[in-house]
């Protein structure tokens, strides 16, 4: 059964013609990576996706159940989403960021115990953030907080992982760790779908690949199928050159 | 940082026991100054007639208003702080304050006493929410910024309005409306009604308290975490607005407690609210106990207007405690 899975679904993107409807099985073990030009809808989707914002039309199911007829609760205990603009409220250290990715598996009346303070380390330690773990979030560097913000998502633990540029901000080294570890989330039978503006950690990474078009049309399946140069130089109106790496096809911009 | 209900305790251990101690000092100095003996015999029924009048009838309802609307003020001022996202929230920040100020005014102009005034106060300070919140909502939804501006302007409408009151007023009537208008709690007659609102606050402040903090990481994290915003942001906003009201009506409008003493207590206690608000009841309680009493002995027997305390104790305090964080 598919974790998440839209039937006829249209994002509401203000001004937009309908286009294409979306009808996505994402299965558990899979990566799937969104592609598409500035102002396509990337993060609508993620966000319609989530249930912050309504679809135009159609509808999404979590698990075989209505997003919108389920509790937030129970949506964000399966469901986890990594932002790409974060609001700084007030002041917070890194852990207590991280811990409130346990939100929704405590009751009102529960306080954070021991063993939500081990979930948090081990997802600072294993975003190689918990050296930080008592510093303030807006004392810290990009990479450092969107690094951050992925070990609370790790906190959160959900099924269901839906990743908005996870690697901006990152050096190399980490965004291949973060792309690696979204691998092992799926690897454990979780499923990922993620926006990304790098082909190359797309091809790389993904299985399966949502070209999003600026007018609202849309294609998605396998990437071997998805990730060919003619589809990609239209979509990003450019002209690319091809190589393979390691058996993998690398996309460069040429002028 | 605090984790686990256990690391709640010492801060509002201390609180209470700053918060009881401001409440006896308040009891035993005055015209007439007592002993903390004499104020102990008067609690356990074995005090002379005019000290039972003194402390029982006088002096113990009136720093009891003192400390429940200290305690509504800096309860609802961290509310709106978290609602708007704003670090200058305060609780009169959508116009609650000038909406009672009217109310008010306009009856002593009317020349009605007592439980009138602060009748008309309470309706001022809900029809000024409910005008805002209206107008705010408009025809689509609401955000914090559309509801500040909305807020901020309404407020400057009943500022102009009272300005106009006041100019037109006998000037028999000014003093009266001047101590008002700067908050005055020798209006206060009983204090349960706010204590009452304060304690059930505290209580149902417990339970929401994480929901708040996630909140205030922004509306949309908070739904990704499984917080149903809107009720919430609801709840806060009648919550504050009812806390406010309820405040200005037992002593007019006393600015600074609800801005600053819940930023005191974030710089010192950090930014959890299941702290936060238990402590803002008992901190902001203090000081405005302390402040009344300072109003009505420094230059006794004139009363100062105690939002001028307040600000006095408050302003060095806050700025002390910002210029040594971090």
């Amino acid at each position: 059964m598919a974790f998440l899975e839209t039937r006829n679904l249209r994002i509401d993107v203000p001004g937009r013609a309908d286009g294409r409807a979306l009808d996505l099985h994402v299965s558990p073990g899979q990566m799937w990576g969104v592609l598409g030009p500035n102002g396509a809808g990337k993060t609508t989707l993620l966000h319609t996706l989530a249930g912050l914002r309504p679809p135009r039309d159609g509808e999404v199911r979590l698990d075989g159940r209505r997003l919108d007829e389920l509790k937030r609760r129970e949506v964000a205990k399966r469901l986890g989403l990594i932002f790409q603009e974060r609001q700084d409220g007030f002041p917070a250290t890194v852990l207590e960021t991280v811990l409130v990715g346990r939100h929704p598996y405590l009751s009102p009346w529960r306080m954070e115990g021991g063993e939500d303070l081990n979930i948090a380390q081990a997802a600072l330690a294993r975003l190689d953030v918990a050296h930080l773990a008592e510093r303030l979030v807006t004392t810290l560097s990009g990479g450092e907080r969107q690094r951050v913000a992925i070990a609370t998502v790790l906190t959160q633990s959900p099924q269901v992982w839906l990743a908005d540029e996870p690697t901006n901000h990152l050096d190399l080294h980490h965004q291949t760790a973060v792309m690696a570890l979204l691998a092992e989330q799926a690897g454990q039978g979780r499923a990922v779908l993620m926006c990304l503006h790098d082909l190359n950690l797309a091809a790389r990474w993904c299985d399966h690949i949502l070209l999003l078009y600026p007018d609202g049309e849309v294609c998605w399946g396998p990437a071997s199928q998805m990730l060919k140069p003619a589809a990609l130089e239209r979509l990003y109106r450019q002209r690319l050159a091809t190589v393979e790496i390691d058996g993998a096809p690398v996309f460069v911009p040429v002028r | 940082m605090s984790h686990g209900r256990r690391a709640l305790l010492p801060p509002l251990g201390l609180l209470t026991l700053i918060s009881l101690a401001a409440l006896l000092f308040s009891v035993s100095v005055g015209s007439a100054s007592l002993t903390w003996g004499d104020v102990w015999s008067v609690m356990l029924g074995e005090g002379e007639p005019l000290a039972n009048t003194l402390v029982l009838e006088l002096r113990v309802p009136r720093s009891l208003s003192a400390f429940a609307t200290g305690g509504l003020l800096a309860i609802a001022g961290a509310l709106m702080q978290v609602l708007l996202r704003n670090p200058l929230a305060d609780p009169y920040v959508l116009g609650l304050s000038g909406g009672a100020s009217v109310g008010a005014l306009a009856a002593m102009l009317a020349g009605l006493g007592g439980v009138m005034i602060s009748g008309s106060a309470f309706a001022g300070a809900l029809a000024s929410t409910f005008l805002v919140f209206g107008l705010a909502h408009g025809t689509g939804s609401w955000t914090p910024a559309r509801l500040l501006l909305t807020g901020v302007v309404v407020a400057a409408g009943w500022g102009a309005v009272i300005t106009l009151m006041l100019a037109m007023s006998p000037a028999e009537r000014l003093p009266g409306m001047l101590y008002w208008l700067m908050g005055d709690l020798s209006y206060a007659r009983t204090p349960w009604y706010a204590l009452a609102l304060l304690v059930s606050m505290c209580l149902v402040t417990i339970p929401l308290g994480r929901s708040l903090n996630v909140l205030a990481r922004g509306p949309l994290q908070a739904a990704a975490l499984g917080v149903n915003v809107r009720p919430l942001e609801w709840t806060i906003y009648v919550s504050a607005s009812l806390l406010t009201a309820m405040a200005v009506t037992t002593a007019g409008s006393i600015g600074f407690v609800g801005l600053v003493v819940p930023h005191m207590l974030r710089l010192v206690l950090g930014n959890d609210q299941r702290l936060i608000l238990p402590a803002c009841a008992l901190a902001g309680g203090a000081l405005l106990v302390l402040a009344d009493t300072l109003a009505r002995t420094l230059i006794a027997p004139e009363q100062l207007p105690v939002g001028v305390i307040t600000a006095l104790l408050g302003v060095p305090t806050f700025l002390f405690l910002l210029y040594r964080s971090r």
